[in-house]
């Protein structure tokens, strides 16, 4: 079968929008913390579909737009050691450091390489057995296990030149984080490729914790709507929990080998997100067995914090509080060629994806 | 980076697989799954395939929503 086609069907997606707005009685504010999800939402449209009752919320879902920006300042200065080549994933190249980036700093001759996994990765290492090779990882549940692989393979293969700068992400967390805030969200759209190596299970405390519903969704439009769908009917009929609506991937348990993996490799630890700030438990480090790849321990080189630029509203966007036509710097100095904020940067950010995709309703007044 | 793609495993070779991504064959890891055979569906993510994909369940996912009471079979587009 087609997994993309069935669940781009426009009867059934009409079928679910008007079941939507024959048993919404209140309003709602749901709040997707995906990045995939972010992109999803406004590619299809599928906020201007949606009952005015319903107001979609994009959380720190973007693991592009959460790294903090002292993290990219320490990518910056490893990439200028003598005999290093960094690699990163594509879309941290134009993320602003405090005084440069790493696209400004490639063009001044930094090797600095762009990978689209580990497996390529340690391609690198093997090749290049003079120089070190740092690999800025950066990414949540999804990316992690790519990493933990990476890491045991170096050991078996004694791949001594092959480190880690680590700032992965873990989700539950920071989700509880802004329900602490006070923020009002009243259902979480939770992430489906996360949750497939987590398991739904991750959120169960969350849910029970604050009785609130998350329904674990997929990325097509059909299974956008009848996430909605089903969080309009817990939350209007007072029930909280975790529901899995993307069935053909994830299960309560998740991927438990996946999970073996990360466990071996890594443990929880403090995380810096931007504009939320440090999280407790909501990220990993490497675990002792694996220090000799940990580029802080091997190599520590301390940055301080620089200020976030001058009227980016990135920080409160990523906690749903403003939207980014909030922002004065939106579509006016900061947009996707010359991005400001690091939510205007990725593909998957709420910026870019406001900016791509513009509709009328983005000029409704924010009702937070 | 949450982009994960369908994929139908072509061909094993130890921990990693062809695999047809939209009619291109691509090189993944195998690392985090057992029991792969050819033919199956994977979601890759980041060069790894991070889960099966359950034709089953995607089907009865689909049998569900066509039950709903404002479903019109009538006017539905060809599944092409």
């Amino acid at each position: 079968m087609n997994f993309s086609v069935e669940f781009r069907n426009e009867k059934i997606a009409k079928a679910l929008l008007t079941e939507i707005k024959s048993i919404i009685k209140s309003k709602i504010r749901i709040m997707e913390v995906c990045g995939g999800h972010t992109m999803a939402i406004r590619r299809y449209g599928i906020h201007t579909l949606l009952p005015n009752e319903i107001e979609l919320l994009s959380g720190p879902g973007c693991p592009v737009c959460v790294t903090d920006q002292q993290f990219i300042d320490m990518s910056i200065a490893y990439a200028r050691l003598p005999d290093c080549i960094l690699l990163i994933y594509g879309d941290m190249l134009r993320i602003p450091g405090t005084a440069s980036s790493l696209d400004r700093e490639k063009a001044s001759g930094c090797d600095i390489r762009i990978i689209y996994s580990t497996i390529q990765a340690l391609e690198i290492v093997r090749k290049n057995p003079s120089k070190r090779i740092i690999f800025a990882a950066i990414g949540f549940e999804t990316t992690v296990p790519g990493t933990a692989i990476a890491l045991k393979q170096a050991k078996i293969e004694g791949l001594d030149n092959f480190f880690v700068l680590c700032a992965h992400k873990t989700m539950p967390m920071a989700m509880e984080t802004l329900i602490e805030e006070g923020i009002p969200i009243d259902g979480y759209i939770g992430p489906g490729h996360v949750s497939a190596i987590a398991g739904s299970k991750i959120f169960d405390p969350l849910a029970t914790k604050y009785n609130i519903p998350v329904v674990i969704s997929g990325f097509e439009p059909v299974d956008l709507l009848q996430s909605v769908c089903l969080l309009v009917q817990m939350f209007q009929e007072g029930r909280s929990g975790v529901e899995i609506q993307y069935k053909r991937l994830v299960t309560h348990q998740g991927n438990v080998k996946a999970q073996h993996l990360i466990e071996e490799v890594f443990e929880p630890d403090t995380q810096y997100w931007r504009g939320i700030g440090a999280i407790p438990g909501s990220g990993l480090k490497i675990r002792k067995g694996y220090e000799k790849f940990d580029v802080q321990k091997q190599l520590p080189i301390q940055v301080e914090r620089g200020p976030e630029p001058k009227g980016c509203l990135c920080g409160q966007i990523l906690k749903g509080i403003k939207r980014p036509t909030d922002c004065k710097l939106f579509g006016k100095t900061c947009t996707p060629t010359h991005p400001i904020g690091a939510c205007m940067v990725s593909s998957e950010g709420s910026c870019q994806s406001f900016y791509t995709y513009q509709s009328p309703e983005d000029l409704r007044e924010s009702i937070v | 980076m949450c982009l994960g793609i369908p994929a139908k495993i072509e061909r094993i070779d130890g921990e990693y697989a062809l695999a047809n991504i939209n009619g291109a064959s691509i090189r993944i890891g195998l690392h985090l799954l057992d029991d792969v055979k050819t033919g199956d569906f994977v979601l890759v993510h980041t060069g790894y395939a991070l889960e099966k994909l359950s034709e089953e369940e995607a089907l009865d996912t689909i049998e569900t929503l066509r039950q709903l009471e404002s479903f019109d079979p009538e006017n539905l587009t060809p599944d092409t």
